[in-house]
């Protein structure tokens, strides 16, 4: 005992004791807690009954759950691609010395610091099919455009839109950290060999900047499967479950429908998901190290 | 990057029209939350209406107690924000700098629960602040947000680059590991800790998930949730609708304008994370 309370230890556990606490009451716990509960049948106000494997089994017939699964698929193979490349686009042209440059990066940047509430309530207007300002823009082409939010087909399209609006300064910041920290010395060594700047992009951007590339579409997948509140708050998931995603659903089935087994066992299919792709980056981390 | 004119003209060009398309919607914003109502309807529509409105902004608070959302977000974010700062950095010095057993085994465990999506804790926590009375009281969404394992770990990132030198002095001269934490780490990470919290309050601040499932009352409300309620109810006053996702952006934004060299810093500390 007496060697367990050597000096540092002592310090160690008091400085740790209050961040132990919250790690292991709200998330150590919960985190366990919601796998036991995944193999019961509970509504939270009754006792918890063991069913095994049974809620699993039940997410294979379930019909909404393929369809959830399907639009989160929907949502993150359209908005992920889209934002990337548009993202690394306006890093490269940022890339510079200037002028605006703050300007330009503050205003890039005013949408992900802004709540989705807001956000939401802005473009539901913008997307409003009688008086709304995209509808207005596309008649200037004589197109006349859908009812964006309430169509099953143009929905999920006005979603993706909405969000990749909405995080493309962060991810452009990453990029930029990632352009600045590739030598000068690559371009100037181009440049004596007259290459041309798409040769350069390719050859010399490209490359060095993988590693970044890669960490933005991990992290860009992981937050994609996690989309909640873009749906919640300007669809609800509708029209018809054309954008209810996983999110949204396990939140009607934990909330709503108090099936909290059934909730629990989706929560733990939405880590095994994120955890895929955390170990796909840590297998490729390991790749890339030699730049 | 040695740069053509052409391609700088061509940058500016770019960047000036995805700038307008960022901010144009803020400004459209602020321009309706000072319009009548009638001109909202208008088509084509237009940017002014015929006189500006600042009434609009006082049916807001009329109509809902928005000045309270306001506080009741202020109180949550700061009180969120210094505690996750106090546990961070506290726990993110002994990661760094204090040996004992186990200690790495446990910093490992608390960077796997960093990817862990929030829908896997949120139900045992929703059934312990049911068990303890606390759904809708503001403590079930300050309580879980005190301590943050991204946050332990950015905190021992940064001591971890603080040369050892600086506290072998202090120990030297008997400092404890608490006075050397106190009086040498603290005063060195305030940048660090700056950004951190920066980014902690957006967090918060933004947070509608958690509200949302917490809260119930209007009167306890945040921005958020109290934004969306309102959206609601009066989907169809635009006007006084603008006014309130301004004034529940407006902190946010200033706060950004006034800092952002942190925020940046932020963003890319977070991304080399991954790196």
């Amino acid at each position: 005992m007496k060697r367990l309370l050597h000096k540092d230890g002592t310090w160690a556990f008091l400085l740790l004791l209050p961040n132990l606490l919250g790690f292991f009451i709200f998330i150590m716990f919960p985190v366990l807690g919601t796998f036991y509960i995944s193999f019961t049948d509970w509504d939270m106000a009754g006792d918890m009954k063991w069913v095994g494997l049974a809620n699993y089994k039940t997410l294979f017939q379930d019909d909404i759950f393929r369809k959830v699964l399907w639009n989160t698929l929907y949502y993150s193979v359209v908005s992920v691609p889209l934002g990337i490349m548009m993202s690394l686009l306006l890093a490269v042209f940022l890339n510079q010395k200037l002028k605006f440059m703050r300007f330009y990066r503050a205003a890039f940047f005013m949408p992900v610091i802004s709540s989705f509430v807001a956000v939401a309530v802005i473009w539901q207007w913008i997307y409003n099919p009688d008086f709304g300002l995209l509808n207005y823009f596309l008649s200037w082409f004589g197109i006349d455009g859908p009812s964006w939010l309430t169509s099953s087909v143009w929905a999920m399209p006005a979603i993706i839109l909405t969000s990749v609006w909405k995080n493309l300064g962060y991810n452009m910041l990453i990029f930029l950290a990632g352009l600045q920290g590739i030598s000068e010395s690559y371009y100037e060594a181009a440049d004596i060999d007259g290459a041309k700047w798409y040769t350069k992009f390719w050859h010399i951007t490209v490359p060095l900047l993988s590693p970044t590339t890669f960490f933005v579409t991990v992290t860009s997948i992981i937050g994609s499967f996690q989309v909640f509140d873009a749906v919640y708050l300007m669809t609800q998931g509708g029209p018809a479950r054309a954008t209810s995603v996983l999110v949204h659903y396990i939140y009607q089935t934990a909330f709503q429908y108090l099936d909290i087994g059934y909730a629990s066992a989706m929560a733990y299919i939405l880590f095994f998901l994120v955890l895929i792709v955390t170990l796909i980056q840590f297998a490729r981390q390991k790749k890339w190290s030699m730049y | 990057m040695k740069q053509h004119v052409g391609f700088r003209v061509a940058s500016h060009m770019v960047l000036i029209i995805g700038s307008a398309i960022m901010l144009f919607p803020f400004i459209w914003t602020v321009s309706t939350s000072l319009k009548a109502i009638h001109e909202v309807f208008t088509f084509p529509p237009k940017l002014f209406g015929e006189k500006i409105l600042w009434t609009n902004y006082l049916k807001v608070s009329d109509r809902y107690p928005f000045f309270q959302f306001f506080l009741n977000t202020l109180k949550i974010t700061a009180i969120t924000v210094v505690c996750q700062l106090v546990t961070s950095s506290m726990a993110g010095y002994v990661f760094a700098r204090l040996r004992f057993r186990a200690r790495d085994s446990l910093f490992a465990l608390y960077l796997a629960t960093i990817i862990i999506p929030a829908q896997v804790t949120i139900i045992p926590n929703f059934f312990m602040m049911r068990t303890y009375g606390l759904i809708d009281t503001h403590w079930s969404l300050i309580l879980p947000g005190m301590v943050s394992a991204f946050g332990t770990f950015l905190m021992r990132q940064f001591f971890l680059t603080i040369p050892a030198a600086l506290e072998e002095a202090a120990k030297i001269d008997g400092c404890n590991p608490f006075g050397i934490y106190w009086r040498i780490f603290v005063p060195l990470s305030k940048p660090a800790m700056a950004t951190l919290g920066i980014f902690i309050c957006i967090g918060v601040w933004n947070d509608f998930y958690n509200p949302l499932i917490f809260l119930n009352t209007t009167e306890k409300m945040t921005l958020t949730l109290g934004l969306a309620t309102m959206q609601g109810l009066y989907s169809t006053d635009w006007p006084v609708l603008m006014a309130g996702t301004t004034i529940s952006i407006a902190p946010i934004i200033i706060l950004f304008l006034l800092a952002q060299d942190l925020f940046v810093r932020g963003v890319t500390l977070s991304g080399l994370k991954g790196e």
